[in-house]
């Protein structure tokens, strides 16, 4: 059997007596698009960062295609294919839509010590970049300073830069998080186009969109996964429906 | 003879070692509490040494003047607090290192213009005058003895002071979480001025003790301003036991390291150059501690942040 | 701050204050000629030595975010490399200046693998504290007149040649190099290198979620800028034909601060402008008072409080343009 492209096995994470991740194990076969769910302060974001490496785990790993990337800084598992992106919007305002992914690119193809030639005009650099904002549907705002994007844009932004890291396995906190309806479609429509292309673990409060996208489902309480499967056998199992659908009154 | 320099150099590193602490408790806390950088808190040591001279050559006695400079470096804090730094903290560290070098530069001048650019002298107090036996063939001045004393008095009730009390609590929670604190409803620009104020006071204090056996002059706080640095970056920003630990090293090392040095080399390479090595080393030796100690934790010894 | 597009029509528009200083710097010589000439070259060249430390500054200053006070030391490296080479009689700049410039890249590569290990507060004291270190070691060379520093001999010959030891053949000499200094920070702000650095600066978390250890990239961009302090360095002990501890005492790092903020952070051209101003002023103030930093301390801080951007930012400002992050 092959390698699951991402694997969690018993991490840990803890701040003070604050317990945020409770022994959390979870293996995601190649190309499958997976949802993880969870009432706020959950610890779904503390997950995040502690697989994409921003956040050191107490104890455990995390594995990247049968490789044990537990001890590998965040560059360093992008570089390997594992890229994330952030619930609160982490862009550089200063720069424009188009460098700020072109900058992604820049990363990916790993020659960043050229001291000469103007990098805001390499089309090796531009073109991947605005391919990547035009599949999120920014082409038409790659020269505006991605400090003045709507909130929406500026969420399309960020999943533009990880797209453009060209993951296998992609990390999405919260795309949808604070988008009015339209933007949302949009976000939706292209994760839609994304499934099966990469692995996915999707963080999403948005009910409607996470069964309609994942093929699994796992439900994340007090750090700890309290169920984990298809969506229509997640959203029927009663322990979820205690702790946490019936909070919003499913 | 050479166990005799010992104990004389460690009572002179330790002497060291209590005014970096006095000067860096005071600072360290300012840079946790409110994430500041304070370039001109050496200046408050100076302005308290000259204080003291003032005050002493007015009234004729150390101990009058001693207790005019203290509430006079206080106040003198807090209006540098009112007129200026309250507007810093919300800005970026650059903007306060810019600020409080502008300080630096007007004071140490102002400072030339009204006492004049000659150092300036204050006699050693009738009372701690003269030097004590210590042991066989050991005499110490007692002045240095009072300062090494008065300065350890003032680090345990600092430390009872931080440990034990409410506004105590308040600044080490401020100093690992400052947005928590004033999340508790605590007024928070209140609480900066607080420890500012008795920064200052204590940096003022260190000035004023050093006068009878330092040159008063103008500049002199900004050499000790470093080493200070020093002190809290060894220590850990925010941490007073950090602070105390460190400087008490940063004292022993620069003081010995200075006296021993050579003569440590010299047993190890030829006279001359050991003498040539042990110079130029020896003032190096604290920036080398401090290179060390953040090498293996970059956090300091005692991080109060997290 | 966004970076003006590079091309295009209206390249002399744009690029006015750059061409305009270099062509007013190009015609000092023939200005001075008609009298005061060797005072005001030497006030000019000096002026042009700071520029290029306070460009080297900028680099990681103003385009990077890390807030060094320590940069004065490498002025001093520079300066000892040839106060020490010539005192063991080798007076030519082809060995003195690689030297220079090795030893301040050298440390500019220790101390900054240890500084940026730490960021805000601290970076800002290790930096000092290091910068301090470098004085003392230069106040602890006896053989070199520890204290009280050393005079050279003369200017450093090149190629055994005393090329530059007439005063407008190393005004020029110092030109070009800050010529060139410019042109390759111009370069590296623009490359890809230089993105790298500028994205540290505005958000260094999406930079390391983009895929890029920044470590690396900003000691290398420390190295640069330290190495290039090191030619001013090598040319201030020419110009000075002395050097002292003095060269980098905290108070000069200080003041190559304030060189880069009076300018404008982060436009090149501002820190030669910077670098003329504070000089300047310096000269003008001292000549009404000894007593000239208690009218700079004030004004610095009013600077601070009420004029961001620096005085280019403020002029920027009052000429209605604005627009500055
Ligand atoms: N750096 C930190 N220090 C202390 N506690 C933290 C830290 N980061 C997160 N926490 C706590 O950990 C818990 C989980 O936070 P986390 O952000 O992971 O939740 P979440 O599931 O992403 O919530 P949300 O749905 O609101 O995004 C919260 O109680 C939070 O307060
Ligand atoms: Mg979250």
């Amino acid at each position: 059997m092959a390698e699951p492209a991402l694997e969690l096995r018993d991490l840990n994470k803890a701040y003070g007596a604050l317990t945020v991740t409770d022994h959390v194990s979870l293996a995601l076969p190649d190309g499958e698009f997976h949802a993880i769910i969870g009432p706020n302060g959950a610890g779904k974001t503390t997950l995040i960062h502690q697989i994409s490496g921003l956040v050191p785990s107490d104890s455990g790993s995390v594995r990247l295609a049968g490789h044990d990337v537990t001890d590998l800084s965040l560059p360093e598992r992008v570089h390997r294919g594992l890229v994330r992106s952030f619930q609160i919007t982490s862009i550089l305002p200063g720069f424009s839509a188009l460098e700020n992914v072109a900058l992604a690119v820049q990363a990916r193809q790993g020659s960043s010590f050229r001291f000469f030639g103007r990098a805001r005009e390499e089309t090796r650099l531009n073109d991947p970049a605005m391919q990547a904002l035009e599949e999120v549907g920014l082409g038409k705002r790659a020269g505006v300073r991605a400090g003045l994007l709507s909130h929406g844009e500026k969420r399309q932004l960020e999943i533009a830069i990880a797209l453009a890291a060209q993951p296998r396995v992609l990390l999405l906190d919260e795309p949808l998080a604070g988008t009015g309806p339209e933007e949302s479609a949009v976000l939706i429509a292209l994760m839609q186009r994304l499934r099966g292309r990469m692995t996915i673990l999707l963080i999403e409060h948005d009910m409607e969109a996470v069964f309609a996208l994942a093929e699994r489902v796992s439900v994340l309480v007090y750090g700890r996964i309290i169920a984990s499967g298809p969506p229509a056998a997640v959203r029927d199992d009663p322990e979820v429906r205690t702790a946490y659908l019936g909070e919003e009154g499913g | 003879m050479s166990m005799t320099l010992l104990y004389v150099q460690t009572l002179n590193g330790l002497q060291l070692g209590v005014l970096l602490f006095l000067i860096a408790a005071g600072l360290t806390l300012v840079f946790g509490v409110m994430d500041f950088i304070n370039l001109a808190h050496g200046v408050q040591y100076m302005i308290g040494a000259y204080l003291a001279a003032m005050f002493t050559a007015l009234t004729g006695n150390f101990f009058y003047g001693l207790a005019l400079a203290l509430p006079s470096a206080l106040a003198f804090g807090l209006l540098l607090e009112f007129l200026i730094f309250r507007h810093l903290y919300d800005r970026d560290h650059l903007d306060q290192v810019l600020a409080t070098f502008g300080i630096i530069l007007f004071l140490n001048q102002a400072v030339k213009v009204i006492w004049g650019a000659a150092p300036l002298s204050v006699p050693i107090p009738e009372a701690l005058s003269g030097s004590i036996r210590l042991m066989d063939g050991l005499l110490y001045p007692v002045y240095r003895l009072a300062i090494i004393g008065s300065g350890l008095a003032i680090a345990v009730l600092l430390g009872i002071l931080v440990s034990r009390t409410r506004i105590g609590m308040l600044v080490r929670a401020g100093a690992s979480n400052a947005p928590m604190v004033s999340a508790l409803g605590v007024d928070i620009g209140k609480l900066f001025m607080v420890v500012f104020g008795f920064g200052a006071m204590l940096a003022g204090f260190a000035g004023a003790m050093v006068a009878p056996i330092l040159s008063v002059e103008p500049g002199m706080g900004d050499n000790l301003l470093i080493l200070t640095f020093v002190v809290i970056v060894i220590g850990g920003i925010g941490s007073v036991r950090g602070a105390f630990i460190a400087a008490i090293l940063v004292g022993l090392v620069d003081t010995l390291g200075r006296v021993f040095g050579p003569q440590v080399l010299r047993a190890l390479m030829d006279p001359s150059a050991a003498s040539q090595a042990g110079r130029a080393l020896a003032p190096m030796l604290t920036y080398i501690l401090m290179a060390a100690i953040l090498f293996f934790r970059p956090g300091g010894l005692f991080p109060a942040k997290k | 701050m966004t970076m003006p597009p590079e091309n295009g029509p209206g390249f002399l528009k744009r690029e006015a204050v750059p061409v305009l200083l270099f062509a007013l710097l190009a015609l000092v010589p023939f200005v001075a000629a008609l009298g005061a000439e060797s005072y005001l070259l030497s006030l000019v060249t000096r002026v042009m030595i700071f520029a290029i430390a306070a460009l080297s500054l900028d680099l990681i200053l103003g385009y990077g975010a890390l807030v060094s006070f320590g940069h004065a030391a490498f002025l001093g490296l520079g300066g000892y490399a040839v106060g020490i080479l010539s005192a063991h009689g080798q007076t030519d700049a082809l060995v003195q200046l690689p030297v220079a410039l090795a030893v301040s890249a050298l440390f500019a590569l220790i101390t900054g693998a240890l500084s940026l290990r730490t960021k805000g507060v601290y970076f800002i004291m290790i930096t000092l504290a290091f910068g301090q270190m470098a004085f003392f070691l230069a106040v602890s060379l006896a053989a070199y007149g520890g204290d009280d520093g050393m005079t050279l001999p003369g200017r450093s010959k090149l190629f055994g040649m005393d090329l530059i030891k007439n005063d407008r053949a190393f005004y020029y000499a110092v030109l070009l190099a800050l010529l060139g200094a410019y042109g390759l920070c111009r370069s590296i702000v623009v490359s890809r290198f230089g993105r790298v650095i500028r994205g540290a600066r505005e958000n260094p978390q999406r930079m390391a979620a983009i895929g890029f250890p920044l470590f690396r990239y900003q000691l290398v961009g420390y190295v640069i800028a330290g190495t290039l302090c090191g030619l001013a360095g090598f040319l201030l002990a020419n110009q000075a034909e002395f050097v002292s501890p003095a060269y980098m005492t905290w108070q000069r790092s200080g003041e190559l601060i304030v060189m880069v903020v009076l300018g404008g952070l982060g436009t090149l051209h501002g820190a030669i402008i910077g670098a003329a101003a504070f000089l300047l002023l310096e000269e003008w103030l001292s000549g009404f008072t000894e007593h000239w930093k208690m009218i700079f301390g004030p004004f610095l801080v009013l600077v601070v409080l009420f004029a961001r951007g620096g005085l280019m930012g403020a002029i920027r400002r009052i000429g209605g343009g604005g627009g500055h992050g």
